[in-house]
């Protein structure tokens, strides 16, 4: 018999609990409050005392409610039909809920239970199996979806028999498995995996090396991310975080894209939910949100389940991951999920650390991050999640806890800056303190080598030097002044700026320039840099001024026409044509 | 507030703090409002039978044989047609000598929108304001505080965008309003014509600070009966939001709250996200859009209160006084509407998204120049058309004063944009260009 209990007092959303047997800690409870049932978790206990956070609002909840404990943590239920679903952050399915208000204790489950899906085995009866193997393959939106041998399974099985193929509901039993001592168990397609658990049912997890490519200009080129890396992305509000990630989230080239919007505006998910239906994957032609799950819990929605909200994320992830699938996984933002801890943390009357988070905020990240990665499946495929999490630094101080936290834990680093944000920068990304590890792991350049060019790290090298020697020029000129200084200085400097008009600065909002495959990246980048290497004849700054300003307009014009078109190569010429008026020397490459 | 027969009255308080007391009782919800000698408090905490409330109008003089009477309920509202036109005070009684208003009773703060079921907001407030149509558009259903120093004209800026957007309902939220700023407020209102289409819900300074905390909710669930029930268009004023945080500020230390960055609470960001994320467009075509007022000490955006605010607003709209032509502008660095990307160039013409980052960024090299000039140096000739432009620019679009529409205002841009300009030093699309810039002899 389970464990049940009485509400013996209440502080905000935390509630203590007096129990008549036996808690674990992260047991899921229910508060039984008239017909509702308002669903908490244990996250400290006293002697008989069961301290819940209680992931509804406590309005109305008296001393002496029952409380029924579930014997379980927090759980997820992972089959096929989780894609294009809009779940909360306990994963109740939203479109599901009636009326136009959330109401307290409405659960709804994110599966359609009576659903049928094709089956196909992939495995035979006899065979050997573990947590994670696959047994089968069904469809869904169109892309293969394994059913494999439930994660909570420990140690191996021989499978007994398996179904033929043929059409299934999720209540079906598609598979009997023997464990060592020849116990039968049932299987379906659906499991459950508790979300603050890592799952590790994979071979190893190597070093990521592949690109994925976001068709972001500043990110490919200047700090490239990986399959299976991490990333994130501070800044102030105002700078761009969101159109950022959004435009990461439409364009990147994975299998499954799930976007956690934890603590954020929920008129930001509106805008997901209203335009993913209509977009375009670039890379399939299909609809967007056929291959992305939104996990929402806007900053309005009940605090204790916007921390659940990533975990839940998490673990969607990496049950696709486990299919062998490419997974971008984005969280907005992660200051969010922090700002939660802390307010638990602060109820429970912890001492607390730094700006009042609880003291172990940076292992958490630190913890959460590593969940990423780049995997081997015990089958020999491979599967990864990338994660990518945005950082709202109070303040815009980058020394705060969680911006600290994250630095330690993430391996790129898009630092958003205000003032390129003022000055209409966009993507407002640092070039300079921005970076990626990744850019020195010897697998990457040897895989970039491969794939785009040889020439691409050593120029992308050269364009990273142009800029901080842009950066001293200016520098110079603002203290000098113009005149001040040698012409060369603002050849330079205007050099550097060609880079940062053409290369760093996209146009999130113009059709053809938001997205910049690697091919026209590479077209651009090599285009830019040849120009830079030019030399050029002048007899005073203005002229110099005058003449990068129409060098810079029509390579801009050249990024808002489609690539290769006529209008494209029109432009060309006049780039063509400018350029003879003043070079010298073409020491292009 | 009578209390009613068989209630039962308790007069046993064990514990009083300036903002708390404390006493044993029975069968209490959380959030229920009770009355302590006829005083307004509010249930925050029980722990086995002891029970501690809140008393809004803090604790002075309470003695411990107060009559306690727990009314079963949260805080209130009636909502219904006669709320239009009337003023009420923190509880929603009326304060302007009026009968009390008949209603359906509601409770405040109540659950939020499944955001499945909102619908992206894309209606254009025009206000005739340049500085905030052009550069900094307002959408239906969106949240935007203005960020201002106490000096600042941000309440007649406020009132009068309120007057010029076409909505069917502007619902005042005034938290620690001078009775000097209540009284405009009620005199623009009344002088406009337009009173019945107000609600005003008012905690001025000689109120008790802590009843403010139920002013959003009050002024929130009045606009929610509108937008919900008959499908209006409903904008909310809340000001001064800072003052409001103040008061969660003395709340969370009295109850011994650990707290946080500038000594406010933890959960500064989810209080603040609750009320604004009141902000929503319905299907049905029924709307609530607020604009609230953030006080600044000395320009400081990195306190926590408009630290939080920025990231849960659609953006935030800065005055200053610009010392060129003399008069209070629209700042267009700093001011920031994020859902302008819903109707710019779609609800307006093509041109507006380009000609406006265009002519905003010249701004701002006008501001380069002027620092250069500032320091001594010589300005080149692209320096001096850009001040000049500047000048122009600020004058004819980003003074508060301008009311025209957006077809003039991107009209002015270009014309002004020609007069000082080449093409190519102004980066925008050829295609637009050659449609709309103004042929200059």
């Amino acid at each position: 018999m389970s464990t049940k209990g009485i509400v013996k007092g209440i502080i905000s959303n935390l509630v203590i609990v007096e129990v008549d047997g036996p808690v674990s800690q992260n047991e899921i409870c229910y508060i039984i409050y008239k017909e509702a049932r308002l669903m908490a978790e244990i996250i400290k206990v006293v002697g008989q005392q069961a301290y819940v956070q209680v992931f509804e609002s406590t309005r109305g909840l008296k001393v002496g409610f029952e409380v029924e404990f579930s014997e379980h943590m927090l759980e997820v239920q992972l089959g096929p039909g989780l894609l294009s679903r809009n779940l909360d952050g306990l994963q109740n399915d939203l479109d599901k809920m009636k009326g136009v208000f959330l109401r307290s204790g409405e659960y709804t489950s994110p599966l359609n239970i009576d659903q049928s899906w094709e089956f196909k085995p992939l495995a035979k009866v006899g065979d050997k199996v573990q947590a994670a193997d696959w047994l089968g393959e069904t469809t869904e939106n169109l892309q293969p979806h394994k059913i494999m041998v439930p994660f909570v399974f420990e140690g191996s099985y021989t499978i007994k028999s398996i179904v033929d193929k043929g059409t299934y509901t999720l209540k079906d039993t598609i598979a009997v498995l023997l464990d060592d001592k020849a116990n039968e168990i049932a299987v379906t397609m659906v499991q459950h995996w508790p979300v603050k658990k890592a799952l590790k049912a994979y071979k190893e997890k190597p070093r990521p090396f592949r690109l994925l490519e976001t068709g972001v200009r500043i990110i490919d080129i200047a700090n490239p991310i990986v399959e299976g890396g991490t990333g994130f992305i501070p800044g102030p509000f105002g700078t761009g975080k969101t159109v950022l990630q959004h435009a990461i989230s439409k364009q990147a080239e994975a299998d499954i894209v799930i976007m956690a919007a934890c603590g954020e505006r929920a008129n930001e998910v509106v805008e997901i939910f209203t335009e993913f239906p209509e977009l375009e994957d670039p890379h399939t032609g299909r609809k967007l949100m056929e291959r992305t799950i939104i996990v929402a819990n806007t900053s309005n929605m009940p605090v204790a389940a916007r921390e659940a909200s990533v975990y839940t994320a998490m673990t969607i992830a990496e049950y696709y991951r486990s299919m062998g699938l490419k997974v971008l996984l984005m969280a907005d933002s992660t200051s969010r999920w922090a700002q939660a801890l802390r307010e638990m943390s602060n109820r429970l009357e912890e001492l607390p650390g730094q700006d009042a988070f609880p003291m172990d905020l940076s292992a958490i990240i630190a913890g959460f991050y590593s969940r990423a990665g780049y995997v081997i499946l015990n089958n020999g495929q491979t599967g990864s999640i990338t994660f990518i999490g945005t950082v709202s630094p109070a303040g815009g101080n980058l020394k705060e806890p969680v911006t600290e936290g994250t630095k330690k834990a993430a391996r790129c680093f898009f630092a958003l800056e205000q003032a390129r944000a003022d000055s209409k920068r966009y993507p407002a990304i640092n070039p300079i303190d921005s970076y990626s590890k990744y850019i020195e792991y010897p697998e990457f350049e040897d895989y970039i080598k491969k794939t785009v060019s040889d020439q691409w790290i050593p120029m992308v090298n050269e364009m990273k030097t142009l800029l901080q020697r842009g950066k001293e020029v200016q520098e110079q000129i603002n203290i000098l002044g113009d005149d001040g200084v040698p012409l060369d200085y603002h050849i330079t400097y205007w050099k550097s700026e060609i880079v940062d008009f053409v290369i760093l600065q996209q146009d999130a909002f113009d059709t053809i320039d938001a997205l910049c495959p690697i091919e026209r990246q590479q077209y651009m980048l090599r285009k830019v840099m040849g120009i830079t290497r030019m030399d050029f004849e002048f007899d005073n700054f203005n002229e110099i001024m005058d003449y990068f300003k129409k060098v810079i307009n029509v390579l801009r014009q050249m990024n808002y026409s489609e690539f290769e078109s006529d209008k494209f190569k029109e432009f060309e010429k006049q780039l063509e044509e400018l350029l003879k008026e003043r070079v010298t020397q073409l020491n292009q490459a | 507030m009578a209390t009613k027969a068989f209630q039962k009255i308790y007069t046993k308080i064990t514990q009083i703090t300036k903002a708390t007391c404390s006493l044993r009782a029975a069968n209490v919800g959380n959030e229920e409002l009770a009355t302590v000698d006829g005083n307004l408090a509010q249930v925050v905490k029980i722990i086995g039978d002891e029970v501690t409330l809140q008393v809004f109008g803090g604790t002075e003089g309470l003695r411990t044989n107060a009559e306690v009477v727990f009314m079963g309920k949260a805080p209130s509202l009636r909502v219904g047609d006669q709320l239009s036109g009337r003023f009420f005070n923190a509880f929603g009684d009326p304060i302007d000598g009026g009968p009390v208003p008949e209603g359906k009773e509601v409770e405040i703060g109540g659950p939020s929108v499944n955001p499945v079921r909102r619908k992206q907001p894309s209606e254009l407030i025009a206000t005739g304001i340049a500085g905030i149509d052009l550069n900094n558009t307002l959408v239906s259903g969106q949240k935007i505080p203005f960020f201002a120093d106490p000096d600042q004209p941000y309440n007649q800026v406020m009132a009068n965008v309120a007057l010029r957007a076409k909505t069917d309902k502007i619902i005042l939220g005034g938290m620690g309003l001078t009775n000097d700023d209540y009284l405009y407020f009620k005199n623009i209102f009344s002088n406009a014509g337009v009173l019945d289409h107000i609600i005003s819900f008012v905690n001025t300074t000689e109120n008790p600070p802590v009843e403010r905390l139920l002013i959003p909710d009050m002024a929130l669930t009045a606009a929610e009966y509108f937008a919900v029930e008959k499908n209006e268009k409903v904008l909310v004023l809340l000001t001064d939001m800072t003052l409001y945080a103040d008061a969660l500020s003395i709340v969370s230390n009295r109850m011994d709250q650990i707290p946080s960055k500038d000594s406010m609470p933890g959960s500064l960001y989810s209080d603040l996200a609750k009320i604004y994320e009141k902000a929503v467009q319905f299907p049905d075509g029924g709307s609530i859009t607020i604009i609230a007022v953030t006080t600044l000490s000395g320009g400081d955006i990195t306190h926590a209160i408009p630290d939080n605010t920025g990231y849960i607003t659609e953006g935030q709209l800065f005055v200053r006084r610009d010392t060129d032509i003399g008069k209070v502008i629209v700042d267009p660095f700093r001011s920031l509407s994020r859902l302008k990307q819903l109707v710019i160039g779609k609800k307006t013409r093509d041109d507006h998204p380009q000609l406006m980052n265009a002519a905003v960024r010249l701004f701002a090299d006008a501001a380069n120049a002027k620092t250069k000039l500032e320091n001594g140096f010589d300005l080149s000739d692209y320096d001096e058309r850009c001040l000049d432009f500047a000048k122009e620019y600020s004058a004819q679009i980003l003074a508060i004063d301008v009311n025209i529409d957006t077809t003039e205002m991107l009209d002015t841009t270009w014309k002004i944009l020609a007069s000082h300009f080449r093409v190519e030093e102004l980066n925008i699309k050829q295609d637009l260009v050659t449609k709309y810039m103004p042929k200059v002899s």
